[in-house]
């Protein structure tokens, strides 16, 4: 189901909603799976009284694996080549976040098509928590 | 820097409910043997798990070491924070991961057994409205499979934050 040259227009849009009321246990198995224990990230304790913080709040990299849910449902599997982003914001417990991928350029080199997607991942008020860009190879 | 880094089939399952991805091609042989690769791969960050491979990370209790995290007490072990990456004192700054960039010469699959070389990249400094005086630090990290060909590429972005960040 990859996606298409012929059927993509520039500003053609995709979006979904990858995580919803993000829990505190999900943050502890992205640690556990990334091998990232940043006290930062699930210990509340250390983070309130001694990180200065508000709250805990998730990894940056989690912020990037959800918004890659989207990307690699929209392209397809094995599709891409590149992708990447900035983290804009934190990301805490309770929020829920949309990305969106939005076409910027379809172009080909060699023959092969690909399409250089730009990236938006938003939080329940709408505040933005990643921006970036992807490219993926697209069938003609 | 990571010698040896195995990609493993229950890793990668493990990866992908994590961030919440429930697509088959991280769970299945058999489903993934109907996709467009034609067997599992890896999600396209789960390459940042090399941490688990590398003998000195700063951010995993090691056995038998004390734990910068809470115990007992709020930083319960006395020991200090790896200074780049934790707070070193009560209302300090911090690292914070700023960019992640990823180069995909191929895709990662289970039996892949990978090693990694870390570049230095450039650094600099700017002014945050947020969080004081910040010193950016970039560096590359190029990941090599079993047959020395380069899978992928990795440039991240770290920075040192004068003070908390603030919100709203």
């Amino acid at each position: 189901m990859a996606l298409k040259a012929s059927q993509l227009k520039l500003g053609d849009q995709h979006e979904a909603v990858v995580v919803r009321e993000l829990s505190r246990t999900q943050i502890v198995q992205y640690a556990g799976a990334s091998g990232d224990y940043n006290p930062l990230h699930t210990d509340e304790v250390f983070t309130t009284q001694v990180g200065g913080y508000p709250s805990i709040f998730a990894h940056g990299m989690l912020s990037m694996g959800l918004t890659g849910t989207m990307l690699t449902n929209y392209v397809g599997d094995g599709r891409l080549t590149k992708y990447g982003v900035r983290f804009v914001s934190q990301v805490f417990p309770g929020d829920t976040l949309t990305a969106k991928a939005e076409v910027e350029a379809l172009r080909s080199e060699g023959g092969q098509h690909f399409v250089d997607l730009k990236l938006s991942t938003v939080n329940q008020d709408g505040k933005e928590v990643v921006t970036g860009s992807a490219s993926a190879r697209i069938d003609p | 820097m990571v010698d040896r880094f195995p990609v493993e089939a229950g890793h990668i399952m493990l990866f992908a409910r994590a961030v919440g991805d429930i697509n088959p091609i991280y769970y299945s042989d058999e489903a993934a043997k109907q996709t467009e690769p034609g067997g599992m791969i890896a999600p396209p960050t789960f390459v940042q798990s090399s941490a688990q491979f590398e003998p000195d990370y700063g951010l995993r209790p090691k056995i038998g070491e004390r734990w910068f995290g809470s115990g007992k007490a709020a930083s319960g072990s006395n020991a200090e924070p790896p200074a780049q990456v934790a707070p070193r004192s009560a209302g300090g700054g911090s690292g914070l991961h700023a960019e992640q960039h990823y180069e995909y010469h191929r895709h990662l699959k289970p039996g892949d057994v990978l090693h990694s070389v870390n570049k230095p990249g450039k650094t600099w400094e700017a002014e945050g409205r947020r969080a004081g005086k910040l010193k950016f630090s970039e560096s590359i990290t190029e990941y090599y499979d079993q047959n020395d060909n380069l899978v992928i590429t990795a440039r991240s972005v770290g920075v040192q934050t004068e003070r908390p960040v603030a919100q709203g």
